[in-house]
Formats: C-alpha cells, structure tokens, sequence
C-alpha cells in the first residue's frame, strides 16, 4: 500500500499519454471541424437535394459514367423536372468552379482519393498553365 | 337438358385451347408492332473518303490536327510511345489486299488517311475480356477507358492498327489540354471514337469539319438518301481488307 502514490501517478501519466492526440486536437481545433467548403456563388439550386449529394453524390457519378459512356444517354432529369447534361466536368465543375476548395478539401478530410482527376481535367488547372 | 361428363370435359378441353391460342397470337402480334418502329429508324455511321480530294492540298493536316485537339491525344516523338487516332499511311501499306503491282500513279506511295474502320464485325471487341470495347446499335465501336485493363489483346486482334497503348503518362505530353474532353492514363489502349461526343449534340465529326477539301463524308448508311449512300452509288470504292471479313465501314472512293 506505500506504492499507492507511485500507482496512481503513474496510471495518470500513462492515460495522459495514450489520450495525447485528442487533447492535442481538441486545443489545435483540426479534425473536430469538418471543413469549409466553398460553395457556387453563381448557382443557388445543385442536381440534388444537399443532403442527397452529400451521401451519394459517388454513386450518382458512377450512374452517371455508366449512362453517358455505355448508354449513350446524356440527359439526367432532376426532381423539378431540370435537365442537365451529365458531365463532370461540364456540368458539376461550371458551378463548382474551385475544385481545390470542394472536392480535394472533403476528399482530403475524409481521406478518400477518387482517380476521377487522373483523366478528367479541372478546367482552372488549364487556365493557370495558360496565363 | 343434362350436360354428360365427356361433353363437359370436350368443351372444357376446347375453350383452354382457343384461350391459350388468343393469348399467343396477341402476344405474337404486340411483339412484331413494337420491332417494326426500331426498324425504320435505324442508324449505321460510316465514312466515305476520297484520296484524291485529300491530296489537293499538300501536306495538309488539318483533320488530324482537329482531332489531336478535341481529344486530347498526346504527341510523343519517339515512334514506340506514339499515339494515334487518325494518321496518313502510304496507300501500298494501307491496302495490302490490293496486290496490284501497278498501282495509278495518283495513289502509287501517296498517303491516305486513316483510323478506326469502325467494322461490323469487330474483332477488337470479341477478345477484350472486360468489354470495355464494345459495337454500339449505331456500329460506332466504342471504347470505356474506365473499364480498359490495357491487356492490348484488341491491339492484336486489330488488322488495321487502329489502336495505341498508352506506355507512358499522356498528360505532360499533351501541347494544349482541352477540358471538355477526358485525357487517357497510362495503361490504357485509345483509338477513334467516331466523335461520338460530338455526334450526340448533332455535330459532324471534328475530321470531317475541319477538311478544307470536303474529303471525308460521314453519314447514315441505313438511310438511302445519305451523301455518304449517295456516294457509294456514283463511285467505286474500295475498303481496308476486307478478304478479312471485318466488314469496315470506311469507305475509299478508287
């Protein structure tokens, strides 16, 4: 029992140390947050209700390619009725204009690592290797 | 008056039968009204070209450059990483069948465009085994780059060469990259597409828009009056071996 004070001391330090990643997180303020997205300032109304789009906007890209390149079938008709022309690129990026700042910013956050990019081209990457 | 047993059954017996019947020959008769419409609104893009129109103008290259540029497609100066979507080839080399060892002097080492025959009877797409090749109900021989496997089993079924493998990245070697259209990756095979891209928004393909001389023609073949059937009425022309049974459906005015 005169170990008592040497015990608990140790059994602090030791939870102390193994807890040591959230309390550093929690003071740096990082993970706690999910990230800020910038949003289209040009279109108020997307394809899909947020909500949709934020769990399933992966499948919809996967419908998507199926239909346009397999089916030849290019028109995706939205709730309202609204036709749009499935396209990454010319449909999702004309208003999600910053794809570092909505798709790489959650994509980094959540750690996925979607190889869309590896062929399909954010239209600004182009703009800066020109001016 | 008493019905008897056999009567019953017989007439029983008789009504199943002209039931089934009816339902049969409904179905039948539904079955042939919803193929005859299909039928008539039929598509089979193919091209007819003429050499000579082409050589008027010499050393243009006008078609493949408009081609390079809407899709992409990377230039690579060493010869075993090239990658190719329409191109020239001397017209021996381009139609071997001919064996003629007196070709016209027109043709005779003259080059002659060409690019995915577009075949009816594909060979490329009976050996890809992920069917990332496939024949469309237009016969546009469509490539899924997503679903290529870069096994280039198409590469060696194709007769005509009509199709590059990407050894390396493309991207740093294409001159300017157009974001409407997706660049390929490395170990993906890519060839013509016919610009079915451009086709879906009603648009001819970016070759055929861009010849100075009006030498390619593209068009329906399953409709009669079509330039390109109309061409096919007024000249003799020739296709890229056919004793192969590949049936391509580009077509050179001889």
């Amino acid at each position: 029992m005169r170990d008592r004070g040497l015990i608990f001391t140790g059994l602090v330090l030791f939870l102390g140390l193994i807890t040591f990643p959230v309390w550093y997180n929690l003071a740096s303020g990082t993970s706690s947050k999910p990230p800020e997205l910038k949003l289209p300032t040009t279109e108020k109304q997307c394809v899909a209700p947020t909500e949709t789009m934020r769990m399933s906007h992966m499948e919809m890209l996967i419908t998507w390619r199926d239909q346009v390149v397999r089916q030849n079938d290019r028109t995706y008709v939205a709730a309202d009725g609204k036709r749009y022309d499935m396209s990454l690129t010319n449909t999702c990026l004309k208003c999600h204009d910053n794809k570092a700042e909505f798709c790489d910013k959650c994509h980094d956050y959540a750690g996925v690592k979607p190889y869309c990019w590896d062929c399909h081209i954010d239209p600004k990457l182009v703009q800066r290797s020109k001016g | 008056m008493t019905i008897h047993r056999r009567t019953f059954l017989g007439v029983a017996g008789l009504s199943a039968v002209a039931l089934a019947g009816k339902s049969t020959i409904g179905a039948l008769a539904k079955a042939g009204e919803e193929a005859a419409p299909a039928a008539g609104a039929a598509t089979r893009w193919a091209m007819v070209i003429d050499p000579q129109r082409c050589l008027r103008k010499e050393g243009c290259k006008d078609c493949i450059g408009a081609c390079d540029k809407v899709h992409n497609v990377p230039l690579f100066k060493d010869k075993d990483h090239e990658v190719k979507w329409i191109w020239k080839e001397p017209f021996e080399n381009a139609f071997t069948g001919e064996e003629n060892p007196y070709t016209a002097e027109a043709l005779k080492d003259k080059p002659v465009l060409v690019f995915c025959n577009h075949c009816d009877n594909p060979p490329c797409v009976r050996v890809c085994p992920t069917k990332a090749t496939w024949k469309r109900e237009d016969g546009i021989v469509m490539m899924d780059w997503h679903r290529c496997i870069g096994c280039r089993y198409c590469m060696a079924a194709c007769p005509y060469g009509s199709r590059s493998f990407n050894w390396l990245d493309p991207r740093p070697r294409i001159p300017a990259l157009d974001p409407e259209f997706p660049t390929r990756t490395k170990g993906v095979v890519e060839k013509c597409t016919f610009c079915e891209e451009r086709l879906a928004k009603g648009e001819q393909p970016a070759c055929v828009e861009a010849c100075p001389e009006k030498a390619l023609v593209f068009g329906n073949l399953d409709d009669p009056a079509s330039e390109v059937r109309s061409l096919l009425r007024e000249h003799f022309t020739i296709r890229r071996k056919p004793e192969l049974g590949t049936q391509p459906e580009i077509y050179y005015i001889v």
